[in-house]
């Protein structure tokens, strides 16, 4: 009876390992009959190619290796601003559309319906042949805030140049820490004495001193380099200094904010509707601000709610950021799936690293996500 | 009880199907003999070409998905070798990033689309290039009010549009770092962006091959606003690429190639191979098949080389068509026959 219960499950098991056998001898066979050779050692041989943007230091003079690190980086820093641009005015949005104000929950409507049904990579060439498109050359740009230049190359803003960096951000860190431990201080307060303390003033207080502190006593210092324009030739233009953000790094996080948004929104919007009128009203009978209503009774529920679909979203944005090769934004597809493949040949093993990448990243924003909503989840007692 | 063994025979049966699937698939690999290729050509009875998204004068689809250009011609000549009809080729349109891939995986048979040989390429990823049917160079594009006459006003800072996972990229980064220039390299994946970006200004130049430069910026908003730069920076041999593994295949389709440039250079032209059957030098009868049995050395007929001659004519005539008369170069340079001062120059058909 035993053997009956799991025969099925040791023969699917062993289906499985037919198959993966039959595609890895596949492999080998037909790799073999064209000389190919499986093999990493790729990744330690010279690029020879340059990137036009990367967070770490990188020219065409290091490894494979480190070229796959810029693309990575790339793609994590597009996920990480969309993520967190998508849910803020996801948020705003959902809200919006369960507003009594007619004009506001209509515009709502309008965006999510809008937005949602046109196809994300018509979106991203939409922001970068058109409307990115219709921005000044260089030398007619407006200058902004007396500062930054919005051009056709893409923003040019002032850097900032930091003097003892370090400890500044030792700083944030030791103010975080601290406000972590006085928020539960604060918590424990309130529930063996009920006072309430300001918790949020007091943390941005922390926040915002502790660090401004070290620039006094702390020998931080920062200045700003500021874009310079420079003329190249007669009709070309190019600005020296500052921090320049490519036009395709705008137009990708764009595109990707703006139709992930209109996902969380209906999210958030199930997920207060999904609250039952009576738990705002009894909120209300003993006596909380309409404030407390929606951060201490309808939100923690709601979220509940919110968490689990939102967190596919997040591994949508992530998936979807690789329509960057389209644009020449330079992601792990286009720099490793693409030039770097193209240079060595080596497609099985690019494709295999580039999707277990990709799995990686997805399973840690799960990973993430799924101890938020745990964290949030009714405690049964 | 029954229910179960009904599933079980399912999987099992299953599992050994891919058995046999994957036995085959090893046993058909080591039969040696007559090419592979082109059995499986001429049993499919079409010949399988990869060619570019659209590169006028080299590969591109008219409305009617027609395709012409001197690649294409490459696929025309094989196609007529070896299936007698020039027009029996299936063509599949490929990214430079998708190319290799789809000629290593067995998807297509000839790769030609303006492809450099270079020694890595053909040493290391599993392919042999046959040949060269254009001899090219990396060049650059410029705004013509921008006042740049050569690549010696390049100034540090400047924008270089191009497509990714090609030569183009490597020589870029060699020529802007013995200039001791710093470049902003933005790399698109397919053509028509990379145009269309440095179209609007995205990009102070445009870098790729001159001849795809040339052919290009006929698809500028005013072709006339652009200049393409004197400079040559790169060696770039295009020329068409096959499967390693094939010997035999590999000789049809170098000597298809060869036999359109020696055509030429004996006169030998779509309009009169007829008449020279009769011809009186024996070097010209073997091109049209009536001295020699060149065809049976590759597993070809007697007028393997006629047909080719006929249908899609000789290199000279191929050019004329595709580059010369569409306005893309009109001037052959290197790409003329050794005998009038150019590079094309064959081993004798013989």
């Amino acid at each position: 009876m035993k053997l009956k219960k799991i025969l099925p499950q040791l023969l699917t098991l062993l289906f499985i390992i037919l198959v993966f056998g039959f595609f890895t001898m596949n492999a080998q066979e037909n790799m073999g009959a064209r000389g190919l050779e499986f093999g990493f050692g790729f990744l330690k041989t010279q690029a020879s190619f340059d990137i036009q943007f990367s967070l770490i230091d990188y020219d065409g003079s290091h490894t494979y290796a480190r070229a796959y690190l810029v693309g990575l980086l790339n793609t994590l820093l597009v996920a990480f601003i969309g993520i967190i641009l998508a849910t803020l005015l996801g948020a705003v949005i959902g809200v919006a559309r369960l507003s009594p104000n007619y004009l506001i929950r209509k515009t709502a409507s309008f965006y999510i319906e809008f937005f949602r049904n046109i196809p994300l990579l018509l979106q991203i060439f939409f922001w970068y042949f058109a409307a990115l498109r219709a921005l000044p050359m260089l030398e007619d740009a407006p200058m902004l805030l007396n500062s930054s230049f919005m051009t056709i190359k893409g923003l040019y803003t002032p850097a900032p140049i930091w003097t003892n960096f370090d400890v500044f951000f030792t700083t944030i860190i030791a103010a975080m820490i601290i406000i972590f431990f006085f928020a539960r201080y604060a918590k424990k307060k309130q529930e063996q004495e009920g006072k309430r303390l300001p918790v949020f003033f007091i943390s941005l207080a922390i926040f915002i001193f502790l660090p401004l502190l070290t620039f006094l006593i702390g020998g931080v210092d920062l200045s700003w380099s500021y874009p310079v324009i420079r003329q190249m030739s007669q009709s070309s233009y190019t600005f020296d200094g500052g921090l320049k953000i490519p036009p395709e790094l705008i137009a990708l996080t764009l595109a990707l904010t703006l139709y992930t948004a209109t996902f969380i929104a209906e999210n958030v919007r199930a997920g207060i509707q999904g609250i039952g009128k009576g738990q705002k009203e009894a909120a209300a009978s003993i006596g909380l601000t309409p404030n407390q209503v929606l951060k201490l009774v309808i939100m923690p529920q709601a979220l509940r709610i919110i968490i689990p679909p939102t967190t596919n979203q997040y591994l949508n944005l992530t998936k979807n950021s690789s329509l960057a090769a389209a644009i020449a934004y330079p992601d792990l597809v286009l720099v490793f799936a693409g030039t770097a493949m193209m240079q060595t040949g080596r497609a099985i093993e690019i494709v295999g690293i580039t999707m277990a990448t990709y799995l990686t990243i997805s399973l840690g924003i799960s990973l993430l996500m799924n101890w938020y909503n745990k964290r949030i989840a009714i405690q049964e007692k | 009880m029954f229910k179960y063994s009904k599933k079980l025979f399912a999987i099992l049966a299953a599992a050994s199907m891919l058995f046999v699937v994957a036995c085959e698939q090893q046993g058909g690999k080591q039969s040696k003999g007559k090419s592979k290729t082109l059995k499986n050509t001429q049993s499919k009875g079409f010949v399988r070409c990869g060619v570019s998204q659209g590169l006028p004068g080299f590969s591109n689809a008219d409305a009617a998905g027609n395709w012409t250009g001197v690649d294409v011609d490459v696929c025309r000549a094989v196609a007529a070798a070896v299936l007698g009809d020039a027009n029996k080729v299936k063509y599949t349109p490929l990214s430079a990033k998708e190319r290799f891939t789809a000629l290593t995986s067995g998807e297509i048979d000839i790769l030609s689309r303006n492809t450099t040989w270079t020694l890595s390429r053909d040493a290391d990823i599993g392919l042999t290039f046959v040949g060269v049917n254009f001899y090219d160079g990396q060049g650059f594009m410029v705004r013509k009010d921008s006042g740049i006459t050569s690549t010696s006003q390049f100034k540090n800072g400047i924008s270089a549009c191009t497509n990714i996972g090609t030569t183009t990229e490597l020589n870029m980064r060699d020529f802007f770092n013995s200039k001791g220039i710093s470049y902003e390299p933005v790399a698109f994946e397919k053509a028509d962006e990379v145009v269309a970006a440095y179209d609007s200004g995205r990009c102070d130049t445009y870098t790729t091959d001159k001849s795809g430069l040339a052919a290009q910026r006929t698809k500028m908003t005013n072709p006339d606003d652009h200049i393409v730069l004197p400079e040559t920076i790169s060696k770039e041999p295009l020329g068409p690429v096959v499967r390693q593994g094939d010997a035999v295949w590999e000789d049809i389709v170098r000597w298809s190639l060869n036999v359109m440039i020696e055509a030429e250079e004996y006169g030998i032209s779509s309009s009169n191979a007829d008449m020279m059957k009769t011809s009186e030098n024996p070097a010209v009868k073997r091109l049209v098949g009536t001295e020699g049995e060149l065809g049976s050395y590759l597993g070809l007929d007697q007028d393997w080389s006629l047909r080719i001659i006929k249908q899609v004519g000789n290199y000279g005539e191929s050019y004329k068509r595709n580059i010369a008369d569409t306005g893309i170069l009109p001037d052959r340079g290197p790409n003329n026959i050794w005998t009038q001062g150019g590079l094309l120059y064959t081993p004798p058909a013989r």
